[in-house]
């Protein structure tokens, strides 16, 4: 019978595609961006930061960057920056999600809580000429996004997406590069939900001296930390990059270490007390310290 | 019954004719943008950059090649098995017109940065218009042949071919809903982890439907056609193929484990997944079967060598794919070059493989002549067959090596290794990747030249005869 009706054929298989189509695509509308979900503190995309999104789009960056952070330790650790793991509330305003399916760079979807400088300096110049602040790095140089923004659609885009906005808003988009756009979007990621940054910034004065005075022991952790951490800036020499020289640093030991932790938000630098302990902490001083004769 | 004295073929060459040309850009693109990864500085121009160029690579790979060497081929089975000529080759004739046209934008406007990025539905709104017309217009033209055909029995290829019909439309269309901006730009109707799940509900069935069903319908058709042994058990086949059909649709989620999605869809796409083992081997063993008593075709034959060759990526792949759904080794793997690694022994070995030796096959039907040369066949074999492994086997010990990097932690939880430092451990793999491409690209020219000769030498005997 099936083997001689098309008709009925093609119609049975249509009824079972659709049974485990119905079970895990369909009825998850249900609840997904329901209330059960939802984060109050999750904001819509102001018109800037939604062209930046979709030149994003358009250079295909979701390619190489993924935007979910993995309810792993690991994914967590090297990605959260502070805020986590992603949850499905956070992504209610993206349409489309970029949640991408290959890290050839790293995870972008808290990269807005880890470079606080409001010009987004760092973004500038790794976006423009990757290598000049990651020399390993192999992206792309996007020096050609410092053309003017095209804002024609800016208001449709808003009304299309049903997000709100204010003249301020549009305004806002005057005079705009396409790199100013894209570096809005970047600074907006993952900054939307609670992260526990009060407790850098009421961080009392170190107790404690130093206590990894003898460097020998630790280099290579510290080595390790600083790669991680610091050399974007810095230079992978410690040579000084976006931020300054920090090879054999004069200041002391204690300064050094609050410095590192609270972050100096007017010039861009993060604080790392959310993401680092004490004692790495002590071990980046000693390191930073470290002069020439003893490399 | 008896066959009809003309069938309707000029389609079938056109389209297997472009579908090699588009397949030949999507490997060269492949060669281009793998060599990008290994030194970012050939990124020289906004459309040639490696963000816009990827899409290009797949939507050719995936649509002009494997798409538009399905419709030529099914054509060309579909005539076959309903003992019908096709219904319209008017229609055929137009159909292969749009593809051409549709493929051509699709490279013009993603290399313009006209991209919705959901992945395999990169195309805005008003191409997957067009690809969505170009695939019901073939639908009708191959349901109408079998409704009409003359043959009662439908031959389990033909299921596969009708399963893809509807699947592909219902994927296609519904991944695509979205509200234009305007002709250039649309934003999808779903949002956040709802569009992630029906995006992957779509990308692994597009696997299912795309590249799996239909290679498995040409399978099914010609190993019987080459061998001279019919398939081992046409129940085993049925019984495979709506497992096949019905288990597929629930494993979308295993792209997204660890994910916001919820954790039952994740679980559920993670048994399933492992499910599918059986009705994959189904195919697989029901082709080894096939074999029984004449597996000496394997030296004798160079079809045979493709076709099994492919059959057996398809059981491995089938084999790999469960594995890599399975939550933790998922959390291993997942975002690195292992899931390359993985598709590329589906694409270039599996479903490659089975096209290739079809089209040697039709097209020597269809031109009634031998093929030019078996030798070259074989080095063409060979070639494709080493390229597609050193790609796979690099790409699977450099995912290994980066997710482990990536993984591995101190005593204290921190972690041991730096993002950079992890790409610049795996570097060395993408420069021997490239050099895969090259070899895979050559054993393509070696086809090329072959088939080309084939035609010519055609042509050559009609002269002689007139």
């Amino acid at each position: 019978m099936l083997e001689k009706n098309p008709v009925i054929f093609i119609i049975l298989a249509f009824v079972v595609i659709m049974v485990g189509t119905a079970i895990t695509m369909i009825a998850p509308f249900k609840w997904i961006n329901g209330a059960g979900d939802r984060i109050a503190e999750v904001k819509p995309y102001t018109p800037l930061q939604q062209e930046g999104r979709d030149i994003y789009m358009r250079e295909g960056c979701n390619n190489c960057h993924s935007q979910t952070v993995r309810t792993l330790a690991a994914d967590v650790e090297r990605y959260g920056n502070g805020g986590g793991y992603s949850k499905s509330g956070e992504f209610v305003y993206d349409r489309p999600h970029l949640w991408g399916s290959r890290r050839t760079g790293p995870d972008l979807a808290r990269i807005g809580l880890k470079y606080p400088d409001p010009n987004g300096a760092w973004h500038r110049k790794h976006m423009a000429d990757p290598r000049s602040v990651v020399p390993a790095s192999n992206m792309p140089s996007y020096a050609f996004l410092n053309a003017p923004l095209s804002t024609t659609y800016s208001e449709r885009k808003m009304k299309l997406l049903k997000f709100p906005y204010t003249q301020a808003d549009l305004d806002e988009l005057k005079g705009k590069t396409e790199m100013d756009a894209m570096i809005a979007y970047l600074r907006k990621l993952g900054t939307d939900i609670p992260v526990k940054k009060a407790e850098a910034a009421t961080l009392p004065a170190p107790a404690q001296k130093n206590p990894f005075s003898d460097l020998k022991a630790v280099k290579e952790e510290a080595e390790a930390l600083y790669k991680q951490h610091c050399a974007s800036c810095h230079g992978e020499k410690r040579e000084g990059n976006l931020g300054p020289a920090l090879k054999g640093s004069a200041k002391s030991d204690s300064e050094l270490f609050t410095l590192i932790a609270k972050g100096v938000e007017a010039n861009g630098m993060p604080g790392f007390r959310s993401s680092l302990d004490d004692q790495k902490l002590w071990k980046l001083v000693t390191y930073i310290k470290l002069g020439k004769q003893d490399d | 019954m008896k066959a009809p004295t003309r069938y309707y073929d000029e389609s079938v060459k056109g389209f297997i004719t472009w579908s090699i040309i588009w397949g030949t850009i999507a490997v060269v693109v492949g060669i281009l943008i793998s060599l990008q990864l290994a030194w970012p500085q050939l990124n020289v121009a906004p459309y040639l950059t490696y963000g816009r160029l990827r899409p290009i690579h797949t939507n050719a790979g995936i649509f002009g090649w494997g798409i538009g060497c399905f419709i030529g081929m099914f054509f060309y089975i579909t005539q076959r098995l309903t003992k019908t000529p096709l219904w319209s080759p008017g229609l055929a004739r137009v159909t292969l017109w749009l593809f051409n046209i549709g493929i051509a934008s699709a490279a013009v406007t993603l290399a313009m940065g006209i991209n919705r990025t959901k992945e395999y539905a990169e195309l805005e709104w008003p191409l997957a218009v067009v690809v969505a017309i170009i695939w019901v217009l073939f639908s009708i033209n191959v349901f109408m042949t079998i409704l009409k055909r003359k043959e009662e029995l439908m031959y389990i290829s033909l299921w596969y071919i009708m399963a893809a019909l509807v699947g592909v439309t219902v994927l296609y269309v519904v991944n695509n809903l979205g509200v234009p901006l305007h002709l250039f730009k649309s934003y999808p109707i779903f949002a956040g982890t709802n569009d992630a799940n029906v995006q992957w509900w779509y990308g692994h069935n597009a696997v299912a439907m795309v590249l799996t069903a239909p290679p498995l319908a040409l399978f099914y058709y010609f190993l019987p056609k080459v061998t001279g042994n019919p398939i081992y058990s046409h129940r085993m086949g049925i019984i495979a193929f709506w497992s096949l059909i019905f288990m597929y649709l629930w494993t979308g989620a295993h792209h997204l484990l660890w994910t916001p999605i919820p954790d039952w869809i994740q679980t559920v796409a993670m048994a399933f997944s492992v499910m599918l083992i059986a009705p994959s081997w189904g195919a697989v063993f029901n082709g080894y079967l096939t074999m029984n008593g004449k597996w000496e075709q394997m030296k004798t034959n160079y079809l045979v060598k493709f076709l099994i060759c492919g059959i057996t990526f398809y059981g491995l792949q089938t084999l790999q794919g469960p594995m890599q759904a399975i939550r933790t080794f998922s959390a291993f793997i997942h975002y690195t070059d292992w899931v390359p690694g993985h598709v590329h022994m589906g694409t270039l070995g599996w479903v490659s493989m089975i096209l290739f030796a079809s089209i040697y096959y039709t097209v020597t039907k269809i031109n009634d002549t031998e093929i030019y040369s078996i030798k070259l066949a074989n080095t063409h074999f060979w070639l494709i067959l080493v390229g597609q492994l050193i790609y796979s086997i690099t790409m699977w010990i450099a995912g290994v090596q980066q997710g482990s990097m990536l993984l591995s932690t101190n005593p204290d939880g921190s972690l041991h290794y730096s993002f950079m430092e992890t790409m610049v451990a795996i570097l060395p793999y993408y420069k021997i990747r490239a050099i895969s491409g090259v070899i895979y690209l050559a054993g393509l020219v070696v086809f090329i030249y072959n088939i080309y000769k084939t035609f010519q030498k055609d042509a050559s005997s009609q002269t002689a005869k007139v």
